[in-house]
């Protein structure tokens, strides 16, 4: 389409206003971080890296990081596990009731996660608790693990797809047997899905709210701190803090995705 | 690489147990699967089924007890209560005003990056557009209240114009949403604007076709699926949102915080609620299916 050069100009200011919305938001939040007031109003009144070194040292914002830390890990852990699982037995077996499995895994994410936070927290309390286990730490993984295995399944099935069967079954000729074939054929090919697979679970777990009502009383993860916080005018500089570090620790995850995504170009062409 | 099985014994173990899983796919199958389905099937479904029969019981009004007793009030209360009908209809109504928002803002976004931008910088816009996404929710609405807050960016900019910021409450909630969800409208349509070819657009123009008329005609018809993909997101993750509306809705009340405040009290009445937008998304998904448009998620 020939555009005139108004409308391609217009389009570049559209576009740029566009971007400028995406970027203005966290921008504030990374000068906030330096606000010396406690009330968000603009433009400070100066800068000061005072409340950087006041966070540093607040037990509640790194206990809460820790617990997100260990949930994030265990969340992983077991997506990858139950996905991978999956992913094997639906892409490389026909049986019945085939479609419905890979819906079933969507189904965490796709249902409002207030609905599969009740849920999980109403079954807690009632199967849990007689039995004397209490909500905690287990339950906010379990929780997680929950919506996590459908982002390792999508990665790994997908691979499995692009990646056919029969270098598998040519190593079994060459007289591997299944598992040496799976360690040295299959588990190669599959080793980057998995590495995406599980970074996504983790950026997906570290980042839950909406279904942390799995967690008991006594235990925080970042979140929920942040959440609890946020409204407390005394809290203020410190959320300031957490926030503008959290928008600095997501280019790690940007960054090892296009990693990757390098990586993944290049395996998939074998 | 033969080190790793040390003995002849324990070598040939291996490989019986390997023949054997080879010879019974069957077998495999079940290991495969007996795991994750323990998980899913019945831990998973196995609470949500529980929950939704849960929706039938009452709750003790003195006790806050659950009361496991048949009955259908919950969804009769859902439905003659005028707070609740608004709370629906509202809820509903953000879903779709996010929608529509987002539609509007990511379209010159996407054209930009699939069509003028030049080539070599493509690649880059669109991880530009991919990296809001791994910044943290939570952190992305705080911004929001930060910029809506009294005498915050909105204010001072709206400031010379003699205007103010709208404040936290319903507008400031799609405004929000609309700013957390709009990542997810403008990937499949810069993808779909992407992968148009530039001879239907050519032959449009040949044909005598000025700008105007060849976007009415040949680009928004093949873009609409993109759209109606995006749009999955940007309705579902709306209308079962109820954090946003917590931090910068003020009084709003949407269905998810109306679940969100029966839990403790009312446990019957809040899985009753939370039937709504399950039905409702499942009703939307059904509509945007005859379109066509999953296949294109």
């Amino acid at each position: 389409m020939h555009l005139s050069r108004t409308a391609r100009t217009a389009l570049r200011i559209g576009a740029g206003l566009g971007f400028a919305v995406i970027y203005v938001p966290l921008l504030l939040v990374l000068v906030n971080s330096l606000n010396p007031d406690r009330t968000a109003s603009w433009p400070p009144p100066g800068l000061t890296v005072r409340w950087w070194s006041v966070a540093a040292h607040n037990s509640g914002a790194r206990d809460a990081l820790w617990v997100s830390v260990k949930a994030g890990l265990g969340a992983t852990a077991v997506a990858l596990v139950l996905g991978t699982l999956i992913a094997f037995a639906v892409a490389r077996h026909r049986f019945f009731g085939r479609d419905t499995v890979s819906f079933i895994v969507v189904l965490p994410i796709a249902l409002p996660g207030i609905v599969t936070g009740i849920a999980l927290n109403s079954a807690f309390s009632t199967v849990l608790e007689p039995l004397g286990v209490g909500l905690g730490l287990f339950t906010v993984i379990v929780g997680h693990a929950t919506f996590c295995i459908v982002v390792v399944f999508n990665n790994v099935v997908a691979r499995l797809r692009r990646t056919a069967g029969s270098y598998e079954e040519a190593a079994m000729d060459l007289g591997a047997t299944s598992f040496r074939a799976f360690v040295d054929i299959t588990f190669p090919l599959v080793r980057s899905a998995l590495l995406a697979g599980g970074l996504l679970a983790f950026a997906l777990s570290f980042d839950e709210i909406v279904t942390t009502f799995t967690a008991g009383p006594g235990i925080e993860t970042l979140p929920i701190w942040i959440f609890g916080n946020m409204t407390r005018p005394q809290q203020a500089p410190v959320v300031n803090v957490v926030a503008a570090v959290l928008v600095l620790l997501s280019v790690i995850p940007i960054y090892l995705a296009q990693r990757l995504s390098a990586d993944t170009a290049t395996s998939s062409r074998v | 690489m033969t080190t790793d099985l040390p003995t002849a014994a324990g070598r040939g173990t291996v490989r019986r147990l390997a023949g054997a899983l080879h010879r019974r796919p069957r077998l495999r199958l079940a290991l495969l699967l007996t795991a994750p389905l323990l998980w899913l099937a019945v831990l998973y479904l196995g609470s949500l089924a529980v929950l939704f029969v849960s929706a039938f019981w009452t709750t003790d009004s003195f006790t806050s007890q659950v009361v496991k007793v048949w009955s259908t009030d919950n969804f009769h209360a859902l439905f003659t209560t005028p707070v609740f009908r608004q709370v629906v209809l509202r809820s509903v109504g953000v879903a779709l005003a996010v929608t529509a928002l987002c539609a509007v803002i990511a379209f010159p976004v996407a054209f930009y990056t699939a069509r003028v931008a030049r080539p070599k910088w493509r690649p880059l816009l669109v991880v530009a557009i991919l990296t809001p996404l791994w910044a943290s929710y939570l952190v992305k609405v705080y911004a929001w209240r930060l910029i809506l807050s009294e005498g915050g960016l909105a204010d001072w900019m709206l400031a010379p114009f003699g205007l103010s910021g709208p404040g936290y409450g319903l507008p400031a909630t799609v405004l929000t949403l609309t700013y957390l969800w709009l990542p997810y409208m403008i990937l499949p349509i810069h993808t779909a604007l992407e992968q148009l070819p530039a001879s239907l657009l050519d032959a449009s123009a040949d044909l005598g076709a000025r700008p105007g008329r060849t976007f009415r005609s040949v680009v928004l018809p093949m873009v609409l699926p993109s759209v109606a993909a995006g749009s999955v997101f940007t309705f579902s993750l709306s209308l079962g949102d109820y954090i946003t509306v917590q931090i910068v809705g003020g009084k709003t009340q949407l269905i998810g915080n109306l679940v969100y405040s029966n839990i403790e009290l009312n446990l019957p009445m809040a899985a009753a609620l939370g039937t709504v937008p399950v039905v409702v998304i499942v009703l939307y998904l059904l509509a945007i299916r005859r379109t066509g448009a999953l296949n294109s998620l």
